[in-house]
């Protein structure tokens, strides 16, 4: 399986102590806490505005939390040196909710790019390393399409195979399901899960598709906008029928529960 | 912060006429790993029996190398056994035997004849699209003066201020130092013959009827027409043009003909403004080098400048600003859905835009001087 840092075994793959994100004085979330074990997936879902991205964001690296820690690993990543960071920059993969692939070049030069910048291989491993990956991701033999060439489920593999060009230990999802459609969707959740069990790979996914989420997920954290936080963590199905959180299960159970919010008026 | 990881390696050794390769060690695609290539060099072909002992974590380097044995065995027609490995990792090698999708595109570079053929389609398309834009914009204009154009004034007004106000110092500077150089290169040549005067001749008579709006018309191509093609690529891409032609609004009533139109009005005074500016670069020169007075300067080239001078570079001025105007608008219309097809779109529109203006130009040279202008 592939390899996270040495003598890390200890640790959970990511660690959030007490993470606080903000734009400028307003605050999206406050003190943050959770840890994602190794070969995990985890979801981190919520309403719309609750600051998943946002999260998401800050634990890639993209943003620096105003306070608290994120760890790979159990080493330390918001407050490593450029060094560290660069290193502990090639224990994850990103795929972006667009894909974001280099527009200009093919997908052979998206998925060589990180492989040509950070290893020593040279031009023809580059070139087998490219075919694993899109072979990996079921887009064999399209090395030579450019990104505009592709739809939007080809061009969400092609993106998750150059975000698996380094074996990454950990994978984060930005909204993989957004824009494609159910079948697309659920054969996106087998690669998932295929390249977890393959290769042991940890896997956060910002998402709030439920079909994908009681699919795939061993565990989820969900935000809330009002807490500013964590509002639940746990199993998806356990949270769905027993969590003593209103808007958990409204959630999970994608309806309202009108009568219980009118009765507790009432009684107050 | 430094690792230590057990190194990836391939010992090989005969065991009678067995070549057994046992592989132990960390095997990371970023770190160093021995590869079949440089395992296998030293011994002949012979049955090869790979056997994971000390392997400890793997990736994709170690699907790398099973797949390159495999190999190997199939050219030297020799069985080659894997002993102890990871089914995932034979599973990965499995997939770098896959073969390609049928449907996938043919790579390498076409004939000269297929190549030829190419660009004659893609010249012919790229005279369709503009001979259409044209047609839209003819009958935009139709549409315009009967009233029912969906044609939005503030939009157009705030373009003239882009194109037009924004652009006056670099079209100033431009002009005045174009200016300067004229006079300058034309004093030291008539200075020989006693002709100095005739320097506000020569840079009055070349910057209003050519450069004046000559130089107005190329920083606007480069200004304007990729600012042009870049707003409407990107438009484009982000599926902006789709939504106001599914609202029943035509783009080239909306977005194209405000450009165009602006560019029309604001070339000419453009023009003028640059003929002003390289007069006085002239003049500068001429005063500061060949001492001739300021009021002699201006007497003479007000002598030598008549309204058909003027009239042709102005003419000339508002048909370059329709051309800038096209070219930047359909090349804009024209771009691919990426950020890479924005770029080449504002590229090609300042391409598209100077070659224009100088064919257009030396027609109008022909005409004018048919014309007796």
């Amino acid at each position: 399986m592939n390899t996270p840092p040495a003598n890390s075994a200890d640790f959970p793959a990511i660690e959030l102590d007490g993470v606080t994100c903000s734009y400028g004085d307003r605050v999206v979330l406050e003190k943050v806490s959770f840890a994602v074990k190794r070969a995990e997936i985890l979801f981190i879902i919520g309403g719309s505005g609750c600051g998943k991205s946002t999260l998401l964001r800050h634990m890639i690296g993209l943003k620096q939390p105003t306070q608290g820690t994120v760890r790979y690993f159990g080493r330390d990543f918001t407050h490593a040196t450029a060094a560290q960071r660069q290193e502990l920059l090639r224990t994850f993969g990103v795929l972006y909710q667009s894909g974001a692939l280099w527009s200009a070049m093919t997908l052979r030069e998206n998925v060589a790019l990180p492989l040509e910048l950070l290893t020593d291989l040279d031009r023809r491993e580059r070139d087998e390393i490219v075919a694993l990956k899109l072979a990996q991701v079921g887009l064999a033999g399209y090395e030579d399409y450019f990104p505009s060439e592709l739809s939007g489920g080809m061009k969400k593999r092609a993106g998750l195979a150059r975000a698996l060009a380094l074996d990454p230990a950990i994978v984060f999802f930005d909204e993989p399901s957004a824009g494609l459609d159910p079948i697309t969707s659920l054969k996106l959740d087998e690669l998932v899960r295929q390249i977890r069990d393959t290769l042991g790979t940890t896997i956060v996914i910002v998402s709030h598709e439920l079909a994908s989420i009681f699919d795939l997920a061993d565990r989820v954290v969900m935000l809330d906008r009002d807490v500013k936080g964590v509002l639940a963590e746990g199993d998806p199905r356990a949270l769905r029928d027993h969590s003593t959180e209103v808007r958990v299960r409204e959630f999970l159970n994608r309806r309202e529960e009108p009568v219980q919010r009118q009765s507790a008026k009432v009684t107050t | 912060m430094s690792e230590t990881l057990p190194q990836a390696r391939a010992d090989a050794a005969q065991d009678g006429d067995t070549l057994v390769v046992r592989l132990g060690g960390d095997w990371r695609i970023t770190g160093r790993h021995p590869s079949w290539a440089e395992t296998i060099a030293r011994h002949p072909a012979q049955p090869v029996a790979l056997k994971a002992d000390g392997l400890g974590t793997w990736d994709s380097s170690l699907a790398l190398f099973l797949h390159a044995a495999r190999i190997w065995g199939q050219k030297q027609a020799v069985p080659v056994s894997f002993e102890g490995f990871p089914a995932e990792a034979s599973r990965l090698a499995d997939l770098l035997s896959a073969k390609p999708d049928p449907s996938c595109k043919p790579g390498g570079l076409p004939d000269l004849f297929t190549a030829l053929g190419g660009a004659t389609f893609k010249l012919w398309a790229e005279t369709k699209d503009l001979a259409q834009l044209v047609g839209e914009c003819v009958y935009s204009v139709a549409r315009f003066f009967r009233g029912h154009a969906q044609f939005r004034w503030r939009d157009a007004l705030t373009e003239m201020q882009q194109c037009g106000a924004m652009a006056l110092p670099i079209v100033g500077l431009i002009s005045f130092l174009v200016g300067i150089i004229m006079a300058y290169q034309g004093a030291v040549q008539l200075r020989q013959f006693g002709a100095d005067i005739y320097v506000a001749d020569m840079v009055g008579l070349a910057v209003v009827r050519e450069m004046g709006p000559m130089m107005a018309a190329i920083v606007l191509a480069g200004r304007t027409g990729a600012a042009f093609a870049a707003t409407l690529g990107n438009m484009k891409a982000n599926e902006e043009i789709d939504a106001l032609e599914t609202l029943g609004v035509s783009p080239v009533d909306f977005l194209v003909m405000p450009r165009i139109a602006a560019l029309f009005f604001m070339m000419p005074l453009l023009a003028l403004y640059a003929n002003c500016l390289g007069i006085l670069g002239g003049l500068v020169i001429s005063h500061g080098i060949l001492d001739i007075p300021a009021s002699l300067y201006w007497a003479e080239t007000k002598s030598i400048i008549d309204l058909s001078d003027l009239g042709t570079g102005l003419i000339k001025a508002a048909s370059f600003g329709l051309l800038i105007g096209v070219s930047g608008c359909l090349r804009g219309l024209q771009a691919e859905r990426s950020a890479a097809g924005v770029g080449q779109a504002a590229t090609a529109a300042v391409v598209t835009g100077i070659l224009l203006i100088i064919v257009s130009d030396s027609i109008y040279a022909v005409i004018f001087n048919i014309l007796g202008w």
